[in-house]
């Protein structure tokens, strides 16, 4: 049972390496994965008895290696097709575990692995299941039911993604430093919509799905595989800060509990201060970008004690900054809310208001909106800013949480 | 004597551990902990966070370089440790094997001599 468990781990562990040597290889990602599901089967038979080996990821490479040329050389006596051409390098298969030390390779092969998940023709929600498919391994069960849709339109989307990336042929050499940085944008970019899609999503529809400590655990390997990079670290600090307020995020009934109005007992510490010290690291680079600059903003609720306390004047500077190097209505919103402490509802309403067009179809700018005109007593536009966001409101938190705003002012127009 | 028990494992896995794992395994430590601290005979305690939050000071040329990261790239970690006074280094195993059973990971811990062991002061 111990075991068992161990095993688990430990192949979920090595599986982005293992996968990512396995695509170099074969050159083909369904390839890969089955000669990974073969070696993995193997390690549960062979390593309850001789117990775990050394380095499991240069285990489960060598033996998926081989495991994938020998069904390579089955299908080629029934099809006439050259199985060498597929191939890469078959003539060192006795290379052994040397791969262990083949420390560049694994950097380029995880990078790899990850970076076919992003690919541009891939929308937003194919690019989260083929990574937490291929890269993290979870199950086409586990990633259907955060998506709400059945296993079997899964499956097919995943196929279908897989198949547009195989189209479009993965890029094998070695990258140099500028496709590098461009690779480690995308991917990083990837990691977050992953955390988004966990996090955004809401409890309690998806609060079993693990989703946001998936793109954590990819993030600090991006971050282990290049340790000098600001804006990873950034990014892994940024995850942690949001994550860390997770159990105090909804209430027992699974409403949705404002940053101001959390229980801050109820943060986790632990992730806080992990990702204060990467800022700190990050910031001795003095090479700011958009995850460190979000991460310093959410550093500084966290460092707060109190809502109170929080330091808006400096948050809306930070927000400023963001909108000059990735200028978008998003941000701004954010920043509306800064503006709101800072200067009143006034002065934040003026902010957004020019952001009616870009943002009608959002959610967060009609809920913003209606609090704001809610505060200047503005109730029959407030209502019908509230009634919007509840008509675009995702999950049922979202929806709840603008009918308590209605039922409030509701309950202070009649003079309650 | 003193000694450090120092515990080493692949962080990549002891990352990969859930929130409820993570917590059973410091309670788990925490009991075997606590019946060596009520003896008498445990001292500081310490749990590092992952590598990716160390940073490194060398000697350079002319100034001291800070390297982000570890010391060195290693399959497993130095994770934390703990300080011990046993009678024997019989006994400095016991503990070190009581942690083993607590911890499902395949950790290994190594066990070393204290030559100087400054407790420091209560930190605020």
């Amino acid at each position: 049972m111990r075991d068992l468990a161990w095993i688990d781990l430990a192949l979920t562990s090595a599986r982005p390496q293992a996968m990512g040597a396995l695509l170099r290889y074969f050159r083909d990602l369904d390839m890969a994965e089955e000669a990974f599901q073969e070696a993995c089967l193997r390690a549960l038979k062979t390593w309850p008895d001789k117990g775990p080996p050394r380095d499991p990821a240069a285990w489960l490479i060598f033996v998926g290696r081989n495991s994938g040329i020998d069904q390579v050389r089955k299908r080629a006596r029934n099809q006439p097709l050259p199985p060498e051409e597929v191939l890469s390098d078959l003539e060192d298969t006795e290379s052994d575990l040397a791969e262990r030390l083949d420390g560049a390779h694994y950097r380029d092969d995880i990078l790899r692995l990850l970076f076919v998940c992003c690919h541009p023709d891939l929308p937003a929600t194919q690019q989260i299941a083929l990574a937490l498919r291929i890269v993290s391994g979870l199950s086409v069960k586990q990633i259907a039911r955060a998506f709400l849709v059945s296993e079997a339109a899964m499956e097919q989307r995943i196929t279908r993604a897989k198949a547009k990336v195989g189209a479009a042929g993965i890029a094998f050499e070695t990258p140099d430093a500028a496709a590098r940085a461009e690779r480690l944008g995308l991917v990083s970019a990837m990691i977050y919509l992953v955390f988004n899609e966990g996090y955004s999503a809401g409890l309690p529809e998806k609060a079993d799905t693990p989703f946001c400590a998936e793109a954590i655990r990819l993030a600090r390997l991006l971050l282990k595989l290049f340790p000098a990079e600001p804006e990873i670290m950034g990014l892994t600090a940024l995850l942690l800060l949001q994550q860390s307020r997770l159990a105090a995020r909804f209430d027992a009934e699974g409403q949705i509990v404002l940053l101001e109005d959390q229980d801050r007992s109820l943060w986790d510490r632990a992730m806080i201060d992990e990702a204060l010290v990467l800022i700190d690291k990050a910031l001795r680079h003095r090479a700011p970008g958009p995850f460190q600059i979000q991460a310093a903003i959410a550093a500084l609720h966290a460092r707060a004690a109190t809502a109170a306390e929080t330091d808006w004047v400096e948050i809306d500077l930070l927000y400023q900054t963001l909108e000059r190097i990735q200028p978008s209505p998003v941000v701004r919103l954010n920043r509306a809310v800064a503006v709101a402490k800072r200067e009143g509802p006034e002065a934040a309403l003026a902010l957004i208001e020019p952001l009616a067009g870009k943002l009608s179809g959002y959610f967060y700018f009609h809920g913003l909106r209606g609090g704001l005109l809610k505060q200047l007593g503005r109730y029959r536009e407030a209502h019908e800013a509230f009634d919007r966001a509840i008509a675009l409101a995702t999950t049922s938190a979202e929806a709840a949480h603008i009918r308590q705003h209605i039922d409030q002012m509701q309950r202070e127009a009649a003079g309650l | 004597m003193l000694y450090a028990v120092l515990c080493y494992d692949a962080e990549s896995e002891v990352c990969a551990w859930s929130k409820e794992m993570d917590d059973k395994v410091m309670a788990d430590l925490g009991a075997v902990n606590q019946r060596y601290a009520e003896a008498g005979k445990l001292g500081p305690v310490a749990r590092l966070m992952p590598t990716t939050a160390a940073v490194t000071v060398r000697k350079g040329a002319t100034e001291n370089i800070v390297m982000d990261g570890p010391f060195a790239e290693t399959k497993e970690q130095f994770l934390g440790f703990f300080v011990l006074q046993a009678e024997t280094l019989d006994e400095a195993i016991a503990f070190a094997r009581e942690l083993s059973a607590a911890n499902p990971a395949n950790g290994t811990y190594e066990i070393r001599p204290l030559q100087f062991f400054n407790p420091g002061v209560p930190i605020t």
